[in-house]
């Protein structure tokens, strides 16, 4: 085991050093930075998964009035759906894994001490706030908040009379995430300068713990398609303001209101927004990615499978992640051939990520591993990842994207990729983490219940399932997305006419996806419980209480006030993450830091002729 | 390589460690870098600064620089492909004909005037850009030996300042003189992205000239001279992006309409 | 006794093709779509337990040492991974190519589709087989005329709209999308059709419809507060009764 090295506690000097401009207040710090990104991410998830509970409640119980609101009507339902997707998707699972863990782990795990940007660091933080702040304003304001779903469609979304809540609830929209994407790109900023010029002597590239690969992929990816979006909405607020037709055809008729102006078209928007929004979801899934690597690794004692392609396969999907835009678009009015050639790029995908599985299962194979809440979270994510990958291929076909387009089907593909898995994976980090998330200067850190942990993940892979398996086969029956109502539609035959009769079926399943959903929600509350209990009264940690291989776990970088560089020895990295002995669980490991001159004969590959 | 002053511990020799030499990799033969960054063949034993180096901080700086102007011309990127698809997007009217009402804005000459003076601006940022890692200017202020950097760096800073001013006061009329032949934001599609490419244009570059009054505060106000020099530094590599985009959007305003 | 039951089923709109809850389809191209979605579906159930079936037997076996053969783990898999999308592509690219790459016959029945918020009109171009002009100036849906036809084109004065859609069996249909104020999506589920109507473009898709009976159409792209109940009829006849509906409107249309 790593010797402690006796250094005494010296007062940091809080006044001036010579090469800083300013002394450092706590709020520059980045491992706080990533406490109050993740505590944004726990607000936004929590406000999310509500807004879904309101959903999936409506759809099977229309007349339900919800307290000191009253029924839920169309636009409150469109409202509803629109708020819960751009919530989930940009404060959840763009700001958890980037902001949040990124800033708390990422310095570490590469032997930085901090951030390349502090400044900018927490910039990015309080622009993300704001952001956050006007999402949820735009709820409030006359004529309720945008109902364009968060993909937001022009004409719909360029025409205030389009809708309710299509005037100033869009423009708040519009300008949330405008200030999201500049947040986004700040802090992608921050994070590929920190891995390239910041890494500790030893830390070559092919030595980069997996979870870093993923954030570099990921905030290349950001710096890309986050200005894209950007563009698309100041294009977009030309044309609700200044008169513009970007995205405004001639002849447009809305609510009797012809626009006379130049030739514009909507499908320019979904290129723009789909440019985005492809990589988008890459971003989100990316570290998630990594992590499950290098967890599965760790807990059984075991080398990541095939370590380089997995840097490759990371680095490829998020190449082929920009050239696959189209798959959203195929009955958009695209010309058939550009769906042909996205059909193509989009199966190719498939072989990158097939590949990250195939090493999961081989790292894991007959490895009898430790099964800890974070490692149960990990193999959760593998399960959920392979369920919701294998229907993208399905979607990637044009001619059977024909149907399934816009149906709930394409609802469950994603839920299961990247809510469910995403959220499985930030998850398996808050459990693995915890004692470097809440160890300070006076006590080391500590560990969230186990037990609690436990049931906390099997109710909620249970009610992953229960939710998201039966909304495939609603959306093979035909269920649309975003429909308000699935019984009771007025008109002619209503509940009787084909439509009416088509939807109606699909209500058994409905119910019982709700009451999952219910069941699924309820279950979070294990996890909040378990968090703020273990905040205050969780068991203390020991400096590397999961055999950790990687950085982050080094003893001079646990303290959550990082002590200046003069104070502690030079952290060096002498090796590749995950070296454990293969013969027994609990044997000998040797983490990165840890510089040894004898060999030892169990611990594998150090007589490879590679060296790492 | 810019020159910039680090201290050196003449007063202690040089350990021999394991990573000091290579790695076996095989891919270059050792060497005694004195500057690192990321990881492989750093001496760090010798100078604790490390990271913290004069010349790692300016790198730092301008891979940041970079990445927010990779970042910015992909905004840049995306308004000009909604141009070309603008420009080519027609409608099929009532009578079955298919109608494209592009009319290209005819750009005021004062446009080119505006161009040349930016490049000029340009000539001027680089000058004293040079000037902020002159080495024996470099020496004499790091010593304390008066102010020669600031002293030949100013004249350059403001003569750019002035430039850039210039430009944006040249496009401004340009706006003017189209409106008073009644073109305006709104008249047509090609008139949306003539004010819209330059607007925008103007607002980074209006961005660019409170950068170097950030940069003028800076050289006076600031303890440390590397920090000026990253100061002036990053602002010359943002002026010169924002010129060379200004070219391009040039050239495509004045021939590819 | 057999074809009443048959007639039976096919008018019955949401029977399940059991086990994937798959609604009955009515349309020449949805057979082989159909065959072809199985075919995903059943192959990626069949990946789906054995990456389970892998998983939960690496993590019960008992320990061993690590693995180490690249190819027979990654490459192997990988290679049989990707003929197998690849053949799948391929499949899915024929079967697009035949629906989309090419347009419709000539000799296809010719129907205009609009969608405005919130409704589906269909419009015959009525026996000089042409559509007449329309011009949103002139859009009055209070007036009867919500597609703004324009009354001093000759070739609308034999127009009609309706609001339901109605086909003969085993005639092309050559369909005409347009969208009036916001993207709508035209879906027939039981047609496995579906293309959404982007204002300012005329969009085609061509079908057969096979089978008589009573079918949904929905919206499937988001349009606003009504887009729930953006719902139409299409109602395939036998050609005779297709004729017989056809002279009933066109006796009826008030222009």
């Amino acid at each position: 085991m790593t010797p402690k090295p006796n250094h005494p506690m010296p007062q940091p000097d809080k006044r001036s050093t010579p090469y800083s401009l300013f002394p450092i207040p706590s709020l520059l710090d980045h491992r706080i930075i990533g406490i109050q990104y993740l505590t944004l991410a726990l607000v936004s998830v929590i406000i999310g998964t509500l807004l879904s509970l309101l959903m999936r409640i409506h759809l099977v119980w229309p007349a339900w009035p919800l307290p000191l609101h009253g029924p839920i009507l169309p636009e409150d339902y469109l409202a509803l759906v629109t708020i819960h997707g751009t919530i989930m998707l940009f404060f959840v699972l763009t700001t958890a894994p980037q902001g949040g863990f990124s800033n708390l782990i990422l310095p570490a795990q590469i032997g930085a001490r901090s951030m390349a940007f502090p400044v900018l660091n927490a910039a990015s933080f309080w622009l993300t706030t704001l952001a956050l702040l006007t999402l949820v304003s735009s709820t409030f304001v006359p004529g309720g908040s945008a109902i364009s779903g968060w993909t937001a469609y022009p004409p719909l979304s360029a025409i205030p009379s389009a809708g309710p809540g299509q005037g100033l609830g869009m423009d708040l929209w519009l300008l949330s995430i405008a200030l999201f994407a500049i947040a986004s790109t700040a802090s992608s900023i921050n994070t590929l300068t920190t891995i390239i010029r910041n890494r500790c002597p030893g830390m070559t590239w092919e030595r980069l713990p997996l979870t870093v690969w993923g954030w570099f992929t990921a905030a290349l990816l950001s710096i890309l398609a986050f200005s894209v979006l950007l563009a698309a909405i100041l294009l977009l607020l030309c044309d609700r303001h200044a008169h513009t037709s970007f995205f405004l055809p001639t002849g447009d008729l809305v609510n009797n209101v012809l626009h006379k102006g130049g030739d514009g078209s909507p499908l320019l928007w979904l290129h723009l927004f789909w440019f985005f929004g492809h990589p988008e979801v890459y971003i989100a899934i990316l570290p998630g990615l990594g992590l499950t690597s290098m967890l599965l690794a760790n807990f059984s004692h075991r080398k990541v499978f095939a370590y380089r392609t997995m840097i490759t396969t990371t680095l490829l999907i998020g190449f082929l992640g920009i050239l696959l835009w189209g798959h959203h678009m195929f009955v958009a009015g695209l010309n058939p051939f550009a769906s042909s050639a996205f059909s193509i790029s989009t199966m190719a995908i498939a072989l990158p990520a097939a590949a990250k599985v195939l090493s999961w299962l081989a790292t894991i194979w007959r490895a009898k591993p430790q099964y800890t809440t974070a490692m149960l979270f990990s193999l959760g994510f593998v399960s959920l990842f392979i369920t919701g990958g294998l229907t993208g291929p399905i979607l990637a076909q044009p001619i059977l994207d024909e149907y399934l387009h816009n149906t709930t089907f394409v609802v469950a593909h994603f839920h299961l990729i990247m809510a469910m898995a995403g959220v499985f994976a930030l998850c398996a980090a808050t459990y693995y983490w915890f004692p470097l998330i809440t160890a300070t200067r006076n006590h080391p850190g500590r560990l969230l219940s186990e037990p609690l942990g436990r049931l906390h993940f099997w109710c909620t892979l249970i009610g992953a399932y229960a939710v998201f398996l039966p909304m495939h086969l609603t959306g093979l029956a035909g269920e649309p997305r975003h429909y308000a109502q699935l019984t009771g539609i007025p008109g002619p035959g209503g509940t009787l006419s084909p439509a009416g009769k088509l939807l109606a079926h699909t209500l058994p399943l409905n119910r019982f996806i709700t009451y999952a959903a219910i069941f699924l929600a309820t279950a979070q509350l294990f996890f909040l419980f378990n968090l703020f209990h273990s905040l205050r009264k969780g068991p203390f940690a020991t400096s590397n209480p999961w055999q950790a291989t990687t950085l982050e776990w080094h003893p001079d970088l646990n303290p959550f006030t990082p002590l200046t560089a003069s104070d502690t020895a030079e952290i060096t990295v002498h090796r590749a993450p995950c070296h454990y002995s293969s013969t027994d669980i609990g044997d000998a490991f040797l983490p990165q830091w840890v510089q040894h001159t004898v060999v030892p004969p169990t611990i594998e590959d150090t007589t490879n002729a590679k060296p790492e | 390589m810019p020159a910039t002053i680090t201290p050196n511990k003449t007063d202690q020799e040089r350990k021999r460690r394991l990573e000091d030499n290579d790695n076996g990799s095989g891919r270059r033969p050792p060497t005694d870098k004195r500057t690192g960054g990321g990881g492989d063949n750093d001496n760090w034993n010798d100078r604790p600064n490390g990271r913290r180096g004069p010349n790692e901080r300016l790198h730092r700086y301008r891979m940041g620089i970079f990445f927010a102007l990779a970042s910015d011309l992909m905004f840049f990127v995306a308004i000009i492909s909604t141009f070309f698809v603008n420009q080519s997007t027609g409608h099929i009217d009532a009578y079955n004909h298919y109608i494209n009402s592009w009319l290209p804005t005819a750009i005021p000459p004062i446009l080119w005037l505006n161009t040349a003076v930016l490049i000029l601006s340009s000539v001027t940022m680089e000058m004293a850009r040079r000037t902020m890692f002159r080495e024996t200017d470099v020496m004499d202020e790091w010593l304390g030996l008066g102010k020669p950097i600031t002293r030949n760096a100013i004249p350059w800073l403001s003569a750019t300042t002035v430039l850039g001013l210039l430009f944006l006061a040249g496009q401004w009329t340009a706006w003017r003189q189209l409106a008073v032949q009644q073109v305006f934001f709104r008249s047509n599609q090609s008139s949306h992205f003539f004010y819209l490419i330059t607007g925008v244009h103007a607002v980074h570059l209006f961005l660019g000239i409170a950068a170097l009054i950030v940069a003028f505060i800076g050289l006076n106000v600031s303890r440390l001279l590397e920090s000026r020099q990253i100061l002036v530094d990053g602002v010359a590599w943002y002026w010169h992006a924002m010129g060379l985009l200004w070219l391009f959007l040039f050239t495509l305003l004045t021939f590819f309409q | 006794m057999p074809l009443s039951r048959k007639t039976r089923l096919t008018t019955h709109p949401a029977l399940l093709l059991a086990p994937w809850f798959l609604p009955s389809d009515a349309s020449a191209h949805g057979p082989a779509l159909d065959h072809h979605l199985l075919l995903n579906l059943w192959i990626a159930l069949a990946l789906l337990a054995l990456a389970h079936l892998l998983l939960l037997t690496g993590l019960l076996a008992r320990r061993h040492p690590a693995q180490k053969n690249l190819w027979r783990i990654e490459y192997l898999p990988l290679a049989l991974l990707a003929i197998l999308f690849a053949t799948l592509t391929i499949k899915a690219e024929r079967l697009w190519a035949a629906t989309r790459y090419t347009g419709a016959s000539l000799t296809a029945l010719q129907i205009e589709t609009t969608g405005v918020q919130f409704a589906w009109y269909f419009r015959y171009p009525g026996p000089d087989a042409t559509f007449g002009i329309t011009r949103p100036q002139l859009v009055a849906p209070a007036e009867g005329n919500p597609l703004g036809l324009d009354p001093t084109d000759p070739h609308s004065a034999d127009d009609f709209v309706s609001s339901e859609l109605v086909l003969p069996a085993n005639r092309e249909v050559d369909l005409r999308l347009n969208a009036q104020d916001v993207i709508h999506g035209f879906s027939i589920p039981e047609l496995r059709l579906k293309q959404n109507a982007v204002p300012g473009q005329t969009l085609h898709i061509h079908f057969t419809p096979t089978t008589p009976g009573t079918y949904a159409i929905l919206c499937t792209q988001l349009c606003g507060l009504g887009h729930y109940r953006m719902n139409a009829t299409l109602r395939i006849l036998s050609p005779d009764q297709f004729a017989l509906w056809l002279a009933a409107h066109q006796k009826e249309s008030p222009q």
